[in-house]
């Protein structure tokens, strides 16, 4: 997904409607920061939202739908699928934030040594990207996973790699657009140092729309997280982590459909409610660019 | 999500107006091969990176190469396997036997399969080939119906149309493939849950992975259908007296499946990786599965020979791809007269 344009200079006639639906909140925006608040307090105050523990038993009350008392019904062990789906947010937002982390910083090194080492190194970093690219994200996570074992840590790095050279792609175009731009000109001119045009102009403005690029990446990040647990590749049941909690349902997915949907619509409201902050993200950011 | 570089052929066929026709078919056969060229590169890169896998990875690359710590290879088979592999030369002679025995179609042997590797992949190919591209038929069957139906059709329609594209195209196919399960094979009971012969047992699975990739098609292509329908040769038919649908199927869809095309090579390689969950999903055989199994229990050989022959077919692909842009976009096949 294309999801940074770099700053254009050519203003199109639908800026200044985009400028106005920026600093407007919008229903979605809204609701991403619900669900955001949501999985923040499920973080920091689990005990807030739920009333068990994500591993207390309670064998009578096994498999039940969900009810006042279970929102999200109970499993097979009769632990509260609810008090699980909460404190999962500490498993696996921490993974999906860890992953982006991984990624964005091998390609902040290869963007940037591709767009600032010359000819020669941006040849090899750009066919060393093209290679990555002929490798499906998931393939290069399980590569790794083939290499390294499965478990929570080779899965962070695994979903990092193959989520790297999508984010490095974009870092070198946007590197390359700032080195163009008239202000690094101008600091030229004006007789800078390579280390200080470098450190000064480039480094910020190139980096400015990683936080962009980041909140989207979390959001994808935690789904190919899940999806490397839910291949039993990653945490390892009965961790509350979402992927593991859907992988752990599979059994039960006939006869207890509470067990499946629940952790995975979380998962899906997460998504998207990274990749709906993360456009309101751009939007502003491209407004403040255009006034 | 990554997705490569959208290729722009008009560009590079800028040139081929000016030329003669002779000339005009050189520069399209220059053109094709500069596409293999650059495909052979990055598939040599591809199998350099498996190998560096390899001995990147801990412990002993015979051990690697003979199916994995969990295997347990006998003494016996770790000396042959180092005798194959020439383990006893120096890393730069190892790299090229290993080029070697691949371009002679050499994957190695499968420790999980009992089998050599080229076998478990001549065994699996046609099961995932019909899965995913019958999913990428029927993924472009959807987008463009969504988008024939809901792109300018009033506000409520339009936004329920983009709205719903944002939604499919974020859904993870693992759990939208739970989710047709439930409600198609166990409430309903239309569709079989694992298993199935023949179009009834590919109807879920291939929905499970064509939905979030006609969903994210669809995204493209109602950005294009949209300026298409802008244009000034769709005024001057809908003034030529024209109905709605006649410019739509006619002169707009034609100029908002193009962008869709060059990322058909990409959701090849989108769908391959969904073939992982949809085949483990839904019990099915095929590739997917077989990568799966190979993980697991650390198969080097197989995880190695799947993820080259899923890189094989991403640039042939994308190959293709271009190729057929050439065909659909009417400006370059006129140039090419």
């Amino acid at each position: 997904m294309t999801v940074v344009n770099a700053p254009s200079v050519d203003k199109q006639p639908g800026q200044a409607r985009q400028r106005g639906r920026a600093r407007r909140l919008t229903p979605g925006v809204v609701l991403a920061w619900l669900v955001i608040a949501f999985l923040a307090i499920s973080v920091a105050f689990p005990g807030l939202l739920a009333h068990q523990g994500p591993l207390a038993v309670d064998p009578a009350h096994a498999l039940q739908g969900p009810s006042l008392s279970h929102l999200f019904g109970t499993d097979q062990s009769g632990r509260d699928v609810f008090s699980r789906v909460v404190y999962g947010a500490r498993e696996s937002l921490p993974i999906g934030i860890a992953a982006t982390a991984i990624g964005l910083a091998i390609a902040i090194i290869l963007g940037f040594a591709a767009a600032l080492g010359g000819r020669w190194a941006d040849a090899v970093i750009s066919r060393f990207l093209e290679v990555l690219f002929a490798f499906p994200s998931l393939l290069l996570g399980l590569l790794f996973v083939a290499m390294f074992g499965a478990g929570v840590g080779s899965l962070i790095i695994a979903v990092g790699i193959g989520s790297a050279p999508g984010y490095a792609r974009m870092i070198r175009g946007q590197v390359i657009a700032v080195k163009h731009a008239p202000y690094v000109e101008a600091a030229r001119i004006l007789g800078h140092s390579r280390l200080r045009i470098m450190v000064g102009s480039i480094f910020p403005n190139a980096m400015r729309p990683l936080l962009v690029l980041g909140t989207l990446g979390i959001g994808q990040s935690i789904v190919w997280a899940s999806a490397l647990s839910f291949l039993g590749l990653g945490a390892a049941p009965p961790a509350p982590e979402w992927g593991a909690m859907l992988a752990a349902g599979r059994d039960f997915i006939s006869s207890a459909w509470w067990l499946e949907f629940f952790p995975g619509a979380v998962i899906v409201a997460t998504a998207l409610a990274a990749t709906a902050l993360g456009r309101h993200l751009q939007r502003r950011m491209e407004g403040r660019l255009a006034s | 999500m990554t997705t490569p570089d959208l290729v722009s052929p008009a560009q590079a066929d800028d040139l081929a107006p000016a030329l003669g026709a002779g000339a005009r078919r050189r520069h399209r056969f220059g053109r094709v091969l500069q596409d293999v060229v650059g495909g052979v590169i990055v598939l040599w890169g591809a199998a350099t990176l498996t190998f560096l896998a390899v001995h990147l990875m801990p412990g002993n690359p015979a051990v690697a190469y003979a199916g994995g710590v969990g295997s347990h290879p006998s003494k016996a088979l770790l000396a042959a396997v180092s005798k194959k592999y020439g383990l006893d030369h120096p890393v730069i002679v190892q790299y090229f036997i290993y080029l070697g025995n691949l371009l002679h179609g050499d994957l190695g042997y499968s420790a999980s399969q009992q089998m050599p590797v080229a076998s478990v992949i001549k065994l699996n190919v046609a099961p995932t080939a019909e899965l995913t591209l019958g999913s990428l038929l029927l993924a472009w069957l959807l987008a463009v119906v969504w988008s024939l139906l809901t792109v300018r059709r009033g506000r409520i329609i339009s936004s329920i149309g983009s709205g719903l594209e944002i939604l499919t195209a974020a859904v993870p196919q693992y759990w939208l493939g739970i989710i047709l399960l439930e409600v198609f094979a166990f409430h309903l009971g239309i569709f079989p849950a694992t298993g199935g012969t023949g179009l009834v047992g590919l109807v879920l699975p291939s929905l499970t992975l064509a939905i979030p990739i006609a969903g994210f098609l669809g995204q493209v292509t109602r950005e294009e259908f949209e300026s298409a329908l802008e244009q000034p040769y769709i005024t001057s038919a809908r003034a030529r007296g024209m109905g709605d649908w006649g410019v739509r199927l006619r002169h707009a869809l034609r100029h908002a499946v193009l962008p869709g095309v060059t990322l058909s090579g990409w959701a090849l390689g989108s769908l391959i990786s969904g073939a992982v969950i949809v085949e483990s999903l839904f019990s099915r055989n095929g590739l997917g599965n077989v990568l799966l199994q190979g993980v697991t229990q650390q198969d080097m050989p197989l995880t190695i020979g799947v993820v080259l022959i899923v890189a094989v077919v991403y640039v042939v692909a994308t190959i293709a791809v271009d190729i057929l842009y050439q065909l659909v976009d009417p400006r370059l096949r006129s140039a090419g007269q």
